[in-house]
């Protein structure tokens, strides 16, 4: 399954400085697998180190937010645009 | 400072639903997020076209998370509108209006963003604008418009 991958502007760097690239997998957790392991600047940006989501990250299949659903188990499909956006967060 | 601390142009209706959104989100802090055209490739004029109050997903007082669901639909939205999201807001509710270590940190994820501050401290509110890049907290002068 090749889904389109959308990244914000300060992961760029990390992908020869592309906005989106294309990756394969069956869910979000596979995507984001091989997406590290072509790109080992991404290690640790998007999966903490127990494994989960990072938590100031937000990912969404299409428009869909993956934490409401199966996390990093979400499913995708082929043609899929997936979406990297940082959290707006603060004190 | 090594960068642009562009003047923050707000309507007055801009500034009373950010207020009207801060004291609603009582006794938690509110946020949301505002758009607007940038130059130089992502820096925002100043200039304010819309504001997007949204969910604090923190539900706290000591801090805030924007909703993703509603972080993603402003982005749409301004994206729909030929802008950017340009910059947040949010409520502190005892404090000063001033960057906390906390936006600080948070920050480096929008480095090119304005960062409006509400503190509901005292009786009357204060709105204080900033950018934060590499750490630092530059204040930005806002103005209120007709509108």
């Amino acid at each position: 399954m090749a889904v389109d991958v959308r990244l914000p502007t300060l992961l760029r760097p990390h992908v020869d400085g592309a906005a989106s690239i294309s990756a394969d997998g069956a869910t979000i957790g596979e995507v984001f697998g091989e997406l590290s392991s072509k790109y080992p600047g991404l290690e640790g940006q998007l999966v903490d180190e127990s494994g989960s989501l990072h938590k100031f990250v937000n990912v969404y299949v299409n428009d869909d937010d993956i934490r409401y659903l199966d996390q990093l188990d979400t499913k995708v499909s082929d043609g899929d645009v997936v979406s990297i956006l940082p959290a707006v967060a603060g004190g | 400072m090594s960068f642009a601390a562009p003047l923050v142009r707000l309507t007055v209706s801009q500034y009373e639903r950010i207020l009207a959104h801060c004291y609603h989100g009582l006794p938690d802090e509110a946020c949301g997020l505002l758009a607007g055209p940038v130059s130089n490739g992502d820096e925002p004029t100043g200039v304010v076209t819309e504001v997007y109050p949204a969910r604090n997903a923190a539900a706290s007082a000591r801090v805030y998370t924007v909703d993703s669901g509603d972080q993603l639909r402003a982005m749409r939205d301004a994206e729909a509108h030929g802008v950017e999201i340009v910059g947040c807001w949010h409520s502190h509710t005892n404090t000063d209006p001033y960057p906390s270590p906390t936006d600080i940190d948070q920050a480096k994820w929008y480095p090119t963003w304005l960062y409006l501050i509400v503190s509901l401290r005292d009786v009357a509110p204060m709105l204080r604008a900033y950018r934060i890049r590499d750490g630092v907290a530059a204040e930005c002068a806002v103005t209120l418009e007709r509108g």
